[in-house]
């Protein structure tokens, strides 16, 4: 037996410690912390044992196949990891700063109500963040990948009986999920790329990579394009910045693991672990260099005139992310894990030790204040300096972009579906539903043309099923059956594109309706207990029903399509049957899956988090 | 009614109910609800809740759950009732038990500005509030940003304009706010015609809606109107500033989310919206509360006066006396006199408030500002200087500006940043003193001088006298010592004991350190009054006023630090070899009575297991204080409930469990109370004040407390708010008041009562505290004992109801037992 085949070990001892950690009394602060602070000690140990001797044995590149979890003649899903350099500096810097603020916190958070859950969702993160770096193909990254956003949706949440966290932790999980759909798209279009799926080290092939990329370089471009964009959404790059200030809204520990360092850097291992792929891209290297350029300039402009600690770390922390960027395209790899490390440790370290600064600074100003010191702006001609002092005060309205350009049209799409009450709703669709299952019987009756139509069409009104849930104000119910309804749909949808195997739509649809049935049911339950509850605000009602409030999350997890259920494999399987050409079914499929996550989230977050509504008034002050 | 709105009225009383709170370096403990005090305490509180939406009481089932505990008493309860509602007893008692009322309040503020949510479905708060608190924060910032607010000679709105004004960028989206900015004439009534219609009548309750929407910001922006020197770095704002901003940011928000598909407000107002000023019915479940607080309180403070009439303690021979020493009245200091007392029983110690009645500046070497070392309110118009050389400060490079460019971040980043995880490794393992610890030794150098005498030559800077003369000094020392009854019997040494705390991580050190020096250590006070009492000449004119302090008696001052308790002793005046050894004695005592001290703070402490000795519990303390990861490296004020105002021998023999302010006062140096009216004067508004701000912070938590100290962001280094757009919370964080029971303070007086109610009448201001309940307070007939309660403006005779108290011999056994409050214990009743 070698050494490499323990790898696996260092995803099992956090899902183990994960696991322990659930099961232990809320009350019981000892056994929490010592839960999380041994399965970190292990962790740390056993991941500097393991590099030294990898090292030592030549660090070699491996890779090791781990299970194949679906299976038929043109796809495979199967747990892949992968071992190199850039593993093992990114296993590293997790483990020892993880080990670290689970240190940290275990006094730290001494007496918070959430002390339990706070440890549960840390492991979780790391779990997450260990399943990705460890990952050796797409999917497997994927799965870690989703585990990183829903852990740092209830972080950024978990002072969840408050108005700000509950609302930027949606918006967050909403740019993640921008990222998320990258890359699906990204794996969508590898899969038809090769016509298999690929392993991260047979992207290592040069040749082979080359070769192919010069018969599909569209393709090739567009995949890089979608990875480009995931990366940019989870490191905080241009357009996306914004968020990352925004999810410091947990204790300080969390932010300062996730937010000054490891979740904000995964990005970056994503360019690392991918560069192989488009090393060849000029085009895409380009891209990078300019995008990374582009947010260090702009980020470091935003950081100089924050007047609060927290952010002015996080754009700091942007800045040099964009730097990392520019040095993993123009191919200095070890540099940019050097950058990576450091920059993990000195941004954590920063926030943990923020609250001292104002001790420090002003110790500093009344032992050496100069009224009004110089900076280099004041060189510039009075009109540039105060343009780019309102631009980077307004943060270059990156956080009001997104919302004009991108979820306000989408709402007000959703509005004008007002007409459609649910009543309407159900007298339309649900014949139309049968109407087209029975069609897809029946095929052959179809004329041709319409035949290719088809699946856009179908596809189309699920997704104008999930504008409306995502839109929707009052029925949480009626927002919930939107949902999966939209699965209905798009299983139709793909049913008409292609053959698809009986077995793949019970793997996608199966999942999906047990969630979605469980959902149902839980919300019936605190129906009768709470009697109507509407959408229009936070009801925060995890506070008297944190049973049900589980519940519902795992439901929502299950039918956002979490690889807690098989409906998880079946989105990507969705997509396999997406034939490469059809870009319009692959748009409108990945919307419907963006917004169904936004669609499901918002439900949970409004039902379950935010100020009571029994003991807050509408209007009271949600700033605090 | 005929309604006219006067907007200077309306700004001057809406600054009155803010937040009053200055920056966090100021820190200092103040009734929070201030505005309320000229009304009686229950009422105050039931108008505060109906109007502005605060929790004022434990929640019901809170004090029936410290019923059904026992904390609450039943007799007391039935007493309670039986004074307050007369015969219908078992009703109320019903009521107090099983009463059921519904949770939520509708708080008339916010109700008018709430209609634009329900009516346009936009929330104007998630529109405007970023981009206003950002303009705050980088305008008031005194030191976080890197790129400073551009214009530096102009008020908040001027600046802002003339930003405007000069940039392609605009800060609003629309043109119509924009065109209202640059003119010179608009005005807030302008905009609010607009807003919120051309009937002026709704504009006051609007204003009041907006601001307490934010309500951190607003007061901190009034209390730099008022108090521009609290921020080292000056700034102009004005509230009215702030409020003609946020109306403009309102408008362009309704523009350009609405169009012009909106109408001012008083269009919708369809139904009638409660008048935040309208008169306030009192509602049942208000009473019930106020009834279960008060049953709450005298539980407590039943025992207390029980105890004060039950324990007796011989009176020492004053030949015996070994050495004296002045403390802060502060409660921090009651368990430590009282080890010291144990240890040493033939020394004796005094309580007065930790300014030492010597106000003034102080400038240390190297500094570029004055810190005003007396209580807040008073404005003192002498400047101590420290003489010495001036000292490197260390430096931490993590705090540096420069890491958060990009280029030279890069550098940091690659270099500095594998030093932080070394050395955050070292400070989760070892911890210790860094850069980033306030510590209370930094306030002042141990072993540099103070120029104390005036000097003629020297006499003025910038409008203050530096140094004191000899009479004025004469004067502070002996109303010091007259106010505490120390007039005769002076010991070889004196010591007064300054005090101020140690913490790391902490961005409200301030509220930690002596509330009596405005947020600072007390240790320069202590060293300046003693350098005056030791002065030949001094002494040569307190003789003339029949105070003798005799050649072989020496004043030394010293700093206790309540964090990790130690004390530095100011000794160098020390010279001879015999008062060396004595001192070198007592610095024994203190040591035993420091760690017995820490073990006694130990058991609130989770992390210290109280049974170990107190020499490793006190290294565990000290630990403690250097924790980064330690929210709380001491608990200050919390449990705070009582002060009294008397001879020591009246609490000797009382185990208060570090509970009660002390402050000395012997009514037989003072019969007519003119001490004792400038005790009660400084007493009733600072013990008060931290009593109260504990109190509140700690029944709301949310709206009055700072909330859990955990996701704190410091915000350009005056407050902290959550997050990055949260509001500024003012208020103390709730790791320091979660152990609080918040009871109002018990204020006992040892003197004939008709002494005391002339005394509390003199001011006004102070009667108020009393009148009005905010403060408890019983006076001791010094002869007697006998009790008397004030209430409704007379003292009325106090029987308790407890029959006996638990006397205890053994402290350490008792401290050992649980982490809870404790009843009052009879102590050393042989």
């Amino acid at each position: 037996m070698t050494i490499n085949t323990l790898l696996p070990l260092f995803i099992w001892v956090p899902i183990v410690g994960f696991l322990v950690s659930l099961i232990l009394p809320k009350n019981n602060e000892r056994l929490i912390s010592g839960a999380a602070f041994i399965t970190m000690t292990i962790q740390m140990i056993a991941a500097t044992i393991y590099v030294a001797d990898w090292i030592l044995t030549g660090a070699n590149t491996f890779q090791v196949k781990e299970i194949i979890l679906f299976q038929n003649e043109d796809y495979i899903f199967q747990i892949d990891f992968l071992f190199d350099k850039i593993t093992a500096v990114y296993l590293l810097v997790g483990a020892l700063l993880t080990f670290m603020v689970t240190m940290y916190s275990r006094t730290y958070l001494h007496r918070e109500a959430g002390y339990k859950r706070f440890f549960n969702t840390t492991l979780f993160f790391y779990l997450g963040y260990s399943i990705t770096t460890l990952s050796g193909n797409l999917e497997t990254l994927f799965v870690g990948w989703e585990i990183l956003g829903i852990s740092s949706f209830l972080l950024i949440s978990f002072y969840r009986e408050r108005y700000l966290p509950v609302k930027n932790a949606v918006k967050v999980f909403s740019i993640y999920r921008i990222g998320d759909v990258g890359l699906i798209l990204a794996m969508w279009a590898s899969h038809h790329l090769w016509g298999q799926n690929i392993t991260f080290y047979q992207l290592n092939n040069a040749e082979l990579v080359h070769e192919q990329l010069q018969q599909h370089s569209f393709i090739g471009v567009f995949i890089s394009a979608m990875i480009l964009l995931s990366a940019a959404a989870k490191s905080a790059q241009l357009p996306f910045s914004s968020w990352l200030p925004r999810a410091m809204e947990g204790p300080t520990p969390s932010s300062a693991i996730f937010y000054g360092s490891l979740s904000v850097h995964i990005g970056a291992f994503l360019l690392l672990r991918t560069f192989p792929f488009w090393e060849y891209q000029s085009s895409v290297r380009i891209l990078i260099v300019a995008l990374g350029l582009l947010t260090t300039l702009i980020a470091t402009g935003i950081a100089r005139v924050q007047s609060s600690v927290k952010s002015q770390i996080a754009y700091a922390s942007i800045a040099q992310i964009g730097i990392i960027f520019i040095e993993i395209a123009l191919g200095y790899e070890s540099l940019a894990l050097f950058h990576f490390a450091g920059n993990a440790f000195l941004r954590t370290y920063q926030l943990l030790v923020s609250p001292s600064v104002v001790s420090y600074l002003i110790r500093e100003q009344f032992y050496s204040f100069e009224p009004r010191a110089k900076t280099i702006e004041d060189s510039f001609p009075k009109r540039l300096q105060h343009s780019i002092y309102v631009l980077c005060l307004k943060e270059w309205n990156l956080d009001t972009m997104l919302y004009e350009y991108f979820w306000n049209p989408l709402k007000w799409a959703g509005n004008k579906l007002n007409f459609i009450n649910g009543r309407r709703l159900m007298l339309f669709f649900i014949p139309a539903f049968a109407l087209g299952f029975y069609a897809m019987k029946q095929t052959h009756l179809l004329p041709e043309n319409l035949q290719e139509a088809t699946p856009v069409l179908f596809a189309s009104f699920g997704l104008i099923l999930v504008f409306k849930s995502f839109t929707q104000r009052h029925s949480v119910r009626l927002a919930w059956i939107l949902v999966i309804m939209n699965h209905c749909w798009i299983a139709l949808a793909i049913s008409f594109n292609e053959k698809f195997d009986q077995l793949e739509n019970v793997l996608y649809l199966s999942g999906i309706l047990v969630a979605g049935l469980i959902g149902h049911l839980t919300l019936q339950r605190l129906f009768r207990i709470e009697g109507k509850i509407s959408l229009s605000r936070f009801q925060g009602l995890s506070e008297t029903h944190p049973k049900i409030a589980l519940v519902f999350l795992l439901a929502c997890l299950g039918l956002t399509g979490f690889p807690i259920t098989p409906a998880f494999i079946g989105e990507d399987l969705i997509f396999s049957h997406i034939h490469e050409d059809q870009f319009a079914l692959a748009a409108i499929v990945s919307l419907s899956f963006i917004l169904d996550g936004l669609a499901v989230i918002r439900i949970y977050a409004r039902v379950f988090m935010g100020p009571n509504s029994k003991t807050h008034a509408e209007f009271s002050n949600r700033y605090f | 009614m005929q309604h006219k709105f006067d907007l200077h009225q309306v700004i001057h009383e809406l600054k009155h109910f803010l937040p009053a709170q200055a920056p966090l370096m100021d820190f200092v403990h103040h009734n929070t609800l201030h505005a309320f005090q000229k009304l009686p305490f229950h009422e105050a509180l039931e108008t505060a809740h109906v109007k502005l939406g605060y929790q004022v009481y434990f929640p019901l089932e809170t004090f029936r759950a410290l019923h059904q505990n026992g904390r609450i008493s039943d007799e007391i309860i039935d007493r309670t009732i039986a004074q307050k509602k007369g015969k219908e007893q078992e009703i109320w008692k019903g009521k107090l038990l099983h009463g059921q009322y519904k949770a939520v309040d509708h708080a008339r503020v916010g109700a008018m500005r709430g209609l634009w949510k329900k009516q346009y479905n936009i929330d104007l708060d998630s529109l405007v509030h970023p981009t206003l608190f950002r303009l705050l924060g980088s305008y008031l910032d005194q030191g976080i940003s890197i790129w400073n607010f551009p214009i530096d000679d102009l008020s908040f709105f001027e600046a802002i304009r003339k930003l405007e004004t000069n940039s392609w960028v605009s800060i609003f989206k629309e043109k119509t706010s924009r065109a209202l900015l640059l003119n010179e004439n608009t005005r807030i009534q302008d905009i609010l015609v607009l807003l919120v219609g051309k009937n002026d009548r709704h504009y006051e309750q609007y204003l009041y809606d907006q601001q307490f929407a934010h309500q951190g910001w607003s007061g901190m922006v009034s209390t730099v109107e008022d108090l521009p020197q609290t921020l080292l770095d000056t700034r102009q704002i004005k509230l009215e500033e702030l409020i003609l901003l946020e109306l403009l940011l309102e408008l362009d928000a309704l523009d350009h989310k609405l169009g012009s598909e909106w109408k001012p407000l008083d269009q919708h107002l369809t139904e009638a919206i409660p008048g935040l000023h309208d008169p306030i019915i009192r509602s049942e479940q208000m009473e019930v509360l106020s009834l279960w607080q008060e049953a709450f309180e005298w539980t407590y403070y039943d025992q207390v006066l029980k105890g004060i009439q039950a324990e007796r303690i011989e009176y020492i021979a004053p030949h015996q006396k070994s050495f004296q020493s002045l403390f802060c009245i502060d409660d921090r200091e009651c368990s430590f006199r009282r080890y010291l007392e144990n240890i040493d029983p033939s020394c004796s110690t005094f309580g007065t408030p930790g300014f030492f009645n010597v106000e003034f500046f102080y400038q240390p070497v190297g500094g570029k500002f004055y810190t005003k070392l007396c209580p807040a309110p008073v404005t003192p118009k002498y400047l101590i200087k420290e003489i010495g050389e001036d000292k490197k400060r260390p430096t931490d490079l993590h705090f540096s500006k420069h890491n958060h460019n990009f280029y030279s971040g890069w550098l940091f980043s690659q270099t500095l940043g594998f030093w932080s995880a070394v050395k955050l490794f070292i400070n989760l393992f070892k911890p210790s003193m860094s850069p980033a610890t306030a510590s209370s030794l930094r306030h002042m150098d141990k072993f540099s001088g103070l120029q104390v005498d005036f000097d003629a030559l020297h006499a003025e800077e910038n409008e203050l006298q530096l140094g004191f003369k000899i009479d004025e000094m004469a004067n502070r020392v002996e109303a010091q010592l007259r106010s505490i009854g120390l007039v005769d019997n002076f010991a070889p040494i004196i010591y007064v004991v300054g005090h101020g705390a140690s913490s790391v991580n902490n961005p409200h050190y301030a509220a930690y350190d002596c509330g009596a020096c405005s947020g600072r250590a007390g240790s320069v006070n202590a060293r300046v009054i003693s350098q005056m009492a030791n002065k030949p000449e001094v002494r040569r004119i307190l003789a003339e006023r029949g105070i003798h302090i005799p050649e072989t008696s020496i004043f030394v001052g010293a700093l206790h630090d309540t964090t990790r308790d130690e004390v530095v002793f100011y000794d160098d005046q020390i010279s001879s070899p015999e008062y060396k050894s004595m001192h070198a004695k007592h610095e024994e005592v203190f040591r035993k009575a420091l760690d017995l001290n820490a073990k006694e703070r130990s058991r609130r402490f989770e992390s210290i297991n109280s049974k170990e000795s107190p020499a490793s519990i006190h290294e565990k303390i000290r630990t403690r204080s250097v924790s980064i990861f330690e929210p709380r490296p001491e608990l200050n004020h919390a449990t705070n409930a009582l002060a009294i105002v008397g001879r020591r021998e009246l609490s000797k023999g009382l185990f208060l469990d570090r509970r009660s302010f002390l402050n000395s006062f012997d009514y037989r140096v003072d019969p007519a109370g003119d001490y004792l009216f400038g005790i009660l004067k400084a007493a009733a508004p600072v013990c008060g004040g931290i009593n109260l701000e504990y109190y509140f912070s700690r029944v709301d938590g949310e709206k009055l407390g700072a909330g859990t100290k955990l996701p704190h962001n410091v915000m350009g280094l005056f407050g902290v708010a959550n997050g990055i757009d949260g509001d500024l919370r003012p208020g103390l964080p709730a790791q320091m008041t979660e152990v609080h029971d918040p009871v109002r303070l018990l204020l006992i007086v040892e003197h004939f009562p008709e002494v005391v109610l002339k005394t509390i009448q003199r001011a006004p201001e102070t009667y108020e505290w009393f009148i009005n309940d905010w403060v408890k307070l019983v006076a001791v007939h010094p002869e007697t004992k006998a009790l008397f309660v004030f209430g409704g403006g007379e003292f009325t005779p106090y029987e308790p109801l407890v029959k006996n108290l638990e006397v205890i011999k053994d402290v350490e056994s008792v401290i050992e037992s649980h982490q809870e409050n404790f009843p009052v214990y009879l102590l050393n009743q042989d």
